[in-house]
């Protein structure tokens, strides 16, 4: 990596939403951990975050750290910049992951390393986090890379 | 108990359109666009336009209801209606709204409208400058992942990869829609046409899709106007009775980060056999076809979940000839659709759908009677319809 960021700098800031529901997930990855929801009461993994478990309606959905592990399940590679901090950029790599472990949940990031490398779906990965110190406020973004050796 | 359906209890009686332009080019506001092409609908089925009653729109139109009804002076506004959801997964659905309503008493002339005017408001396919994002935008908007084409790729990824679909297959979509626009004045690509070549050189937006898989962006407006089924003989062009109208998606289809069970969908998987239930037709008795292209990713899809071919024949099945009028298997998009015609947001393709049941298209099909909508393909919720020709009732 030339850069401290995969992407470059000057995109939307993550912040959590106002009513709260996902300030758990953008904490732990302040803090270098994958946080996700799990039903207290049914034990449903469910990941984007929302206030109800999906499966048995119970309103006390906790949240519990997770290994970060996962396989591609899609990907794509866009080229054409939509947004000005994207100009100079050029093609960058997004992928969408399973984690098997985690009721099969699907999480996105970008995969790191050479933005032109072939993709295969089914491909292993693991978690990076990307902090943005500078940014305001801080953040860090869960990011993906192919397990060393 | 009498069959709780909508078939054949309104039909469409006018339809009309503005001009169509290029992003940024209408020399009207896009209220003027709106008001234009409700009186050119009014005009093409011969009636006052104070006898429109009701409105229904989607994807967030911003010409209100009550504002039209003021500004064209109608007695009496008696329906007013937006449907949930963005990109064009409202434009069939708006119309099986407007039947609803009319059908069930509560307005008896409803117009479906769709304007934009992309230079007085910003563009889809381009994000603003920083800020924050927050709920689903900030799963999404820090990797990059912004535009349409950036939000639905991988949904088109991971079907092509479970289904070993060869380039090919797109490319035949963006062929045909290119070549039925070259037969159409109106179309905003008419006198360009695309080659194979030229598709395969063209540049990446997203991968797994090209320019020429990506739908334009156009200024412009369409309108179409609803009447009870026993009133539509009434009117000087050919009723296109309503047959079958469904609207929504599948199981969790709108959980968060890209968490939709069935991932690899353009989310029509349920809705298809209700379509065909209501409409008493099958795939095969399909005579024309109109498949709304944000991406021809989002078509491939749709016409697997509408039963036109197996996933495993795709490749076989999309070829050029097969989807040309007048003699194609499913001639599709027949005035060229988002990607040629013009990105009316879709409702360019409930009017073509009506154009070939009168026989007015520039690419018309030999006496169809039995004319498709698919909307919006990929969004949630989606829709589709069904038109039929007075011999179908």
């Amino acid at each position: 990596m030339t850069s401290a960021t995969y992407l470059r700098p000057g995109l939307p800031i993550p912040v959590p939403e106002n009513d709260g529901l996902d300030a758990p997930y953008w904490e732990a990855a302040r803090r270098g951990v994958l946080m996700v929801q799990r039903c207290n009461a049914c034990g449903t993994w469910q990941w984007g975050p929302e206030w109800i478990c999906h499966k048995c309606h119970s309103f006390d959905v906790g949240w519990q750290p997770v290994k970060g592990r996962g396989k591609i399940y899609s990907w794509e590679r866009p080229w054409h910049p939509v947004h000005p901090a994207l100009k100079e950029q050029g093609p960058y790599i997004v992928v969408l992951v399973e984690l098997p472990h985690v009721g099969g949940i699907r999480m996105l990031g970008n995969l790191l390393g050479d933005p032109k490398q072939a993709v295969c779906i089914g491909a292993e990965v693991e978690v990076v986090f990307e902090p943005h110190d500078d940014a305001k406020p801080a953040y860090t973004l869960v990011q993906w890379r192919h397990p060393a050796g | 108990m009498t069959e709780r359906t909508l078939r054949g209890k309104v039909a469409i009686i006018g339809i009309g359109e503005t001009p169509y332009y290029k992003h940024g080019k209408s020399p009207d506001p896009e209220f003027v666009l709106a008001l234009k092409a409700i009186l050119a609908a009014c005009a093409d089925a011969g009636i006052d336009p104070r006898r429109v009653d009701g409105f229904a729109s989607y994807s967030n139109d911003r010409n209100e209801p009550s504002r039209l009804a003021a500004a064209l002076g109608l007695p009496e506004l008696r329906f007013s209606n937006m449907m949930w959801g963005g990109g064009g997964g409202g434009g069939a659905g708006a119309v099986g709204n407007a039947a609803a309503a009319v059908a069930a008493g509560m307005a008896d002339c409803v117009v479906v409208y769709r304007a934009l005017a992309q230079g007085q408001f910003q563009r889809f396919g381009a994000a603003a400058p920083g800020g924050v994002a927050s709920g689903e935008v900030a799963l999404n908007a820090p990797y990059g992942v912004m535009s349409p084409a950036q939000r639905f790729a991988m949904r088109a990824m991971r079907f092509i990869h479970e289904n070993r679909i060869r380039p090919g297959a797109q490319r035949a979509i963006a062929l045909a829609c290119y070549a039925h626009a070259q037969r159409n004045p109106r179309a905003v690509m008419h006198g360009k046409p695309l080659t194979a070549e030229a598709y395969d050189a063209a540049r990446w937006i997203v991968e797994p899709w090209r320019l020429y898989d990506c739908c334009m962006e156009n200024d412009g407006a369409a309108a179409l106007i609803i009447v009870p089924a026993e009133r539509a003989r009434d009117f000087p062009h050919k009723p296109a009775y309503l047959l079958g109208s469904v609207q929504g998606s599948e199981f969790r289809n709108g959980a968060r980060g890209h968490n939709a069970p069935l991932y690899a969908t353009s989310s029509f998987t349920t809705l298809a056999p209700r379509l065909y239930a209501m409409a008493k037709v099958k795939p095969s008795d399909v005579d024309v076809l109109q498949c709304y292209e944000n991406f021809t990713g989002g078509v491939l899809m749709s016409l697997v979940e509408h039963g036109f071919f197996a996933a495993e024949e795709a490749n076989d099945f999309l070829v050029p000839e097969n989807l040309m009028a007048p003699s194609g298997k499913l001639p599709l998009n027949t005035s060229g659709g988002n990607l040629a015609e013009c990105y009316m947001h879709g409702l360019e393709l409930q009017i073509e759908a009506v154009r070939q049941l009168r026989g007015q298209s520039t690419a018309q099909v030999p006496d169809p009677h039995v004319s498709m909508v698919v909307s919006g393909p990929m969004v949630t919720p989606v829709s589709s319809m069904i038109l039929g020709s007075g011999e179908t009732l």
